[in-house]
């Protein structure tokens, strides 16, 4: 993990209340996909940690919803602010485990680090299916991008207005040798008791630190007490315990 | 190094800077991002009897100036931070470690103090009677005179390290309370925990923490801690650990003003991990804007 202030080359709305900021900066912490950084903002006491959506050299890209104070007023930062930055907290995916045929299941906000992912696995010669679930049709984003790298991609919308009607676990066919999953809590269960094969979550938890050392985002496993920023925010299908997670 | 020296309850630390129970786990998380012993010292996360998983999340809420906490002391219990944490720690930190014990009785009290007593590694056991997050633990102790005082006869009666005691900020008499103390034998009086907080989502229109309420910290709660130190520090003679909000190397000087011997630096840590750090390396530069020659020279000095 590093302190270092990251410059905005880019923040733009890329769908409902959904942006896409690029900024540049010393990345070299960044292990893998799965990990995420946390910004500091003007007026704000804690940092908001937002997933890694992908990274290229020294520039990065994360996506966001505006769905608070923080976001909202990251979605009016202009190119050329900076902001104080921890790079790159958490554990992240291991890709070692995909199998040769690997689908990575997304929802809403947990879309982005799903892009990262992909790029990763299919550069280690993957055959790799995307799943992308979205409320509605002005939610929609990245589908091109998530093509562009070769991955099959699914989209399915609650509304049926784009792609298979329902969830993404209605989008899902057997044929997958193993899962990568991120997104709101319900889709994860669902994702859980759908799947046959062992997979990983990426979770989500209001946070203090980010660093592992305030204990404000623990849950319970199967393997004993994990903090979701430094211990996750990916555990393994077999580590998880729903019913006390919390 | 000898201008930012303080003597603690006998132990001589380089400087008064210690980060607070419950913001720097057992030191090794930030030892990977420092060099750790530049620290006048730390206090390991509150330790009890048994493992606690502590409460259900979301324990964290933003608050204008700081944030509300209700981990509700979460720990590997007090034999594994013997067998397991503490020697992490040591391969990471060559000087005395404050022990920030907790508990829900005398008995477990004794019994943790009594354990961690016999490690070479620690300078002073901080018994934290004060905790918020805990029901009937804690803070029903560390908010009645009599029931403070008499924890600290039984822990006294146990220990030859010197016993500092952490008090609560929710109470209506503090002084009577650090008196009680200082009465009953403790080597040293620690304040503030944190005071007792919430918010509510406006969105769910729930409290944000799942436990309702929890403990605020930040620099929004520097004004009262520095009040309450002022206060303790007129009524007892045994030094005052200041803490509550201190972010900048000059609120270390306003709190030791204050009267405090040294210092904990607590939620700065979890918005900054350099924090601690940072604030050492800024005290000579501003000791000599305010005319300081020695930190030590200037403790109670606002009174």
């Amino acid at each position: 993990m590093k302190d270092t202030r990251l410059t905005i080359i880019s923040n733009k709305k890329i769908a409902l209340n959904t942006f896409e900021m690029k900024l540049r900066g010393d990345l070299s912490d960044v292990k893998g996909p799965g990990q995420f950084v946390n910004f500091a903002l003007e007026g704000k006491y804690l940092r908001r940690p937002i997933s890694i959506c992908d990274v290229n050299g020294d520039e990065l890209t994360v996506i966001y919803k505006a769905v608070g104070q923080g976001t909202e007023q990251m979605s009016e930062m202009q190119p050329g602010q900076g902001m104080d930055t921890l790079v790159a907290l958490g554990n992240g995916y291991d890709t070692a485990k995909s199998g040769e045929r690997p689908v990575l299941i997304g929802g809403g906000a947990g879309i982005p680090p799903m892009y990262f992912l992909a790029r990763t696995l299919i550069s280690e010669g993957k055959d790799v299916s995307v799943i992308l679930g979205f409320n509605t049709k002005e939610e929609i984003f990245y589908v091109n991008e998530f093509e562009a790298l070769g991955c099959r991609v699914t989209v399915a919308t609650a509304d049926g207005s784009v792609g298979v009607k329902g969830f993404v676990t209605d989008a899902l066919k057997p044929g997958y040798t193993y899962f990568y999953t991120c997104g709101p809590e319900p889709m994860l269960r669902a994702v859980y008791a759908r799947t046959e094969t062992s997979g990983q979550f990426s979770f989500e938890e209001r946070m203090g630190c980010g660093f592992g050392a305030c204990m404000g985002c623990s849950c319970r496993t199967v393997t004993g007490y994990k903090r979701i920023c430094k211990d996750g925010p990916v555990l393994e299908k077999e580590e998880i315990l729903w019913t006390e997670r919390r | 190094m000898d201008r930012t020296q303080v003597s603690l309850c006998g132990i001589t630390l380089d400087n008064p800077i210690i980060p607070a129970s419950g913001t720097f786990g057992y030191g090794y998380e930030f030892a990977e991002l420092y060099d750790i012993n530049i620290l006048g010292s730390f206090s390991f996360k509150g330790t009890t009897g048994e493992a606690r998983f502590g409460n259900p999340t979301p324990r964290i809420a933003e608050c204008q100036a700081g944030m509300i906490n209700s981990v509700g002391l979460q720990n590997p219990g007090i034999d594994r931070v013997i067998s397991e944490e503490l020697p992490k720690a040591r391969k990471c930190f060559n000087k005395s470690i404050m022990a920030n014990i907790g508990g829900f009785s005398i008995e477990e009290y004794v019994s943790n103090c009594e354990k961690i007593d016999k490690e070479d590694q620690i300078g002073w056991i901080e018994v934290n009677i004060s905790c918020p997050n805990v029901h009937g633990g804690g803070m029903a102790l560390g908010t009645d005179p009599e029931m403070a005082a008499a924890i600290v006869k039984a822990v006294k009666a146990v220990t030859t390290k010197p016993v500092i005691i952490k008090l609560t900020p929710n109470v209506t008499d503090i002084v009577s309370i650090a008196k009680a103390c200082e009465d009953a034998g403790a080597d040293g009086i620690s304040l503030i925990n944190t005071l007792l907080g919430m918010r509510i989502d406006l969105k769910a229109k729930k409290p944000v923490v799942a436990n309702k309420m929890g403990g605020y910290s930040g620099p929004g709660v520097f004004p009262v801690a520095l009040r309450m130190v002022y206060q303790v520090y007129d009524a007892v003679q045994i030094p005052v650990v200041g803490m509550g909000g201190i972010t900048t190397a000059e609120d270390v000087i306003e709190m030791m003003l204050a009267g405090a011997t040294a210092v904990e630096v607590g939620a700065a840590n979890l918005t900054d991990p350099f924090a601690s750090k940072k604030i050492i390396e800024a005290l000579p530069a501003a000791m000599d804007k305010y005319g300081i020659n020695k930190l030590s020279d200037i403790i109670g000095g606002a009174h």
